[in-house]
């Protein structure tokens, strides 16, 4: 028995010693695949672009190098939408980065490093020559992708530089020969074109690569965790309750769309229950606003606040913090609009909290 | 039979890479349909219900795209959950209950069309305290299956 036990031990330790190599090294990751999962949904089965900004072009593939590839797929673009792949292996990371060259097969030909530019100099350049597209401070440009039933003709969005994610993955060489060379078929010219000397191009490349000191600090606010809800008890029975949010909803002069009970529609109609209701609001204005800046916004829109009435008599009221939206949806962009946002649900919570 | 600490040990290692390697680690999924909306939202429905859920609503959020630079107003919410547990979850976790119905977004990018929706290991992180493990789970493995199902 005892002999048995150990025997089964045995065997099933072998097994599982043969089995855990198998598992990682057998089946080679296919490149075609994991960007089929990973990334086609933003930018194109083909790297086409869409809500992401093309990964096939030649301009593109021939100035940036493996590892910035990899870099930019594991560490992602902060706040840019583009997330991190923290959770793929080296080799799953590997095998998209061929894939991605298989795309349209280039040379990658970076060219010489150039002389030590100044910051200051090139913070001038930036804000002559390239703030309109990649915004005042560097952070990019507003909205994503250049179709999301959008007109086709529509520019590509331009990227952050101002960006952990982007200067972890660019070398100076790989930014100035983006800059030298430009991005045919983006609006991304070459400095010549724009109107800059060499001289110019070192310096806002050293004043790009002057970014990362601003980093440290907005790490620390970034991790700090938010409330993903905003959910209070209020002092009033449900019934007032419900009503007094409505008349806050009017108060902020956004419109009532509809109200229900949370299980309308998945219980038999007759045997909801009728204390948990479900209020939504908003106004087309917003609506647009936070669907052009993320499509994804969707997903909360348009604005609800819950009324229920718990097991124990508790009346409790609650709403998705749009604060967090940021977060969630990896977009800095959202914040402004969230805050706002954030504000509205605040005060009209604020007329029945306790 | 009673196995002992070293299989179990090992068995554990296994599962925890096997759990361990999820396809999205990101808060959110999103897949793309090489098809019309109007296509995707059908097999969408038909792989929600297959899944034991019941389509709650279908909402349209964008009633004024037009006009914006959209060529078309091709967005919807479809909102789903199973009767009864919607009741149960609000007593025990209101925080979640902003997030409910499950929901799935979806919208028209040229020819094909897009559904993005929240990764449930999401709403593990809205909860510190007791999780409701199980359920994440069985949300985490419909919702892949529902989205490989469009989208294959
Ligand atoms: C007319 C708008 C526009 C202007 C002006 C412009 N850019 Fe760009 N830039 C873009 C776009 C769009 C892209 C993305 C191109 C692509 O799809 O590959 C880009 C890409 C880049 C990249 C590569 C970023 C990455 O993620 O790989 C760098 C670096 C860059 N620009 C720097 C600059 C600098 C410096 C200036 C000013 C001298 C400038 N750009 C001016 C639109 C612009
Ligand atoms: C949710 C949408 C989304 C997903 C999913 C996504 N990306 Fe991106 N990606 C973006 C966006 C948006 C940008 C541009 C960031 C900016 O504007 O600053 C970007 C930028 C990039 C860049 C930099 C391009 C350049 O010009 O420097 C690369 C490379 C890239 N993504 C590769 C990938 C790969 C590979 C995957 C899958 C493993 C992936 N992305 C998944 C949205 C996405």
């Amino acid at each position: 028995m005892q002999d048995n036990r150990i025997r089964l031990h045995f065997s099933i330790a072998i097994f599982l010693l043969f089995i855990i190599p198998l598992c990682s090294v057998s089946a080679a990751p296919d490149g075609a695949r994991l960007f089929a999962m990973n990334c086609a949904a933003c930018h194109g089965d083909r790297g086409n672009g869409g809500i992401g900004i093309p990964l096939s072009l030649p301009d593109f593939l021939g100035s940036v190098t493996d590892e910035f590839l990899f870099q930019t797929i594991r560490h992602g673009r902060p706040g840019r939408i583009m997330p991190s792949f923290r959770h793929l292996s080296n080799e799953q990371i590997d095998a998209i980065v061929s894939y991605i060259r298989n795309l349209t097969p280039v040379k990658v030909n970076l060219l010489p490093e150039g002389a030590t530019g100044d910051p200051e100099k090139g913070r001038d350049v930036f804000a002559r020559k390239c703030a309109r597209c990649h915004g005042p401070l560097g952070k990019g440009g507003a909205g994503t992708g250049v179709n999301f039933t959008r007109l086709h003709n529509l520019p590509i969005v331009a990227p952050g530089l101002n960006n952990p994610g982007f200067l972890a993955a660019a070398s100076d060489r790989i930014i100035r020969t983006t800059l030298l060379r430009g991005r045919s078929k983006t609006p991304m010219l070459p400095a010549a074109k724009m109107g800059l000397t060499i001289q110019d191009v070192d310096d806002v490349v050293s004043y790009i690569r002057s970014f990362e000191k601003g980093f440290q600090q907005s790490k620390n606010s970034a991790t700090r965790s938010i409330e993903p809800t905003l959910l209070t008890s209020s002092k009033l029975p449900f019934d007032a309750t419900v009503e007094k949010i409505k008349r806050a909803i009017s108060a902020q002069r956004l419109r009532i769309i509809r109200s229900h009970s949370l299980d309308d529609g998945l219980v038999p109609q007759g045997s909801e229950n009728k204390k948990r209701q479900v209020i939504f609001f908003g106004n087309l204005h917003q609506i647009n606003t936070l669907l052009a800046i993320d499509p994804r916004m969707g997903l909360f829109l348009p604005n609800r606040i819950t009324i229920m009435e718990q097991s124990d008599g508790k009346v409790l009221v609650a709403a998705v913090n749009p604060l967090r939206f940021g977060q969630l949806f990896n977009n800095a962009n959202l914040e402004y609009t969230a805050r706002e946002l954030h504000n509205t649900y605040s005060t009209i919570l604020g007329e029945i909290t306790e | 039979m009673k196995t002992g600490p070293l299989p179990r040990h090992l068995l554990s290692f296994l599962l925890l890479m096997l759990i361990s390697l999820p396809l999205h680690a990101d808060h959110l999924i999103m897949v793309r349909a090489h098809k019309p909306l109007a296509a995707t939202l059908g097999q969408l429905r038909q792989a929600i219900q297959k899944q034991g859920y019941t389509v709650s609503r279908v909402d349209m959020v964008n009633i004024g795209l037009l006009g914006m630079g959209y060529t078309s107003n091709k967005y919807r919410a479809v909102f789903f959950g199973k009767a009864g547990e919607l009741d149960e979850l609000a007593q025990k976790y209101p925080r979640l209950v902003p997030y409910l119905p499950l929901r799935i977004a979806v919208f028209a990018e040229g020819d094909s069309t897009l559904l993005v929706t929240i990764n449930p290991s999401t709403y593990g992180s809205f909860l510190p305290a007791e999780k409701p493990a199980e359920l994440l789970n069985r949300w985490q493995k419909d919702i892949e299956e529902i989205l490989s199902h469009v989208s294959r």
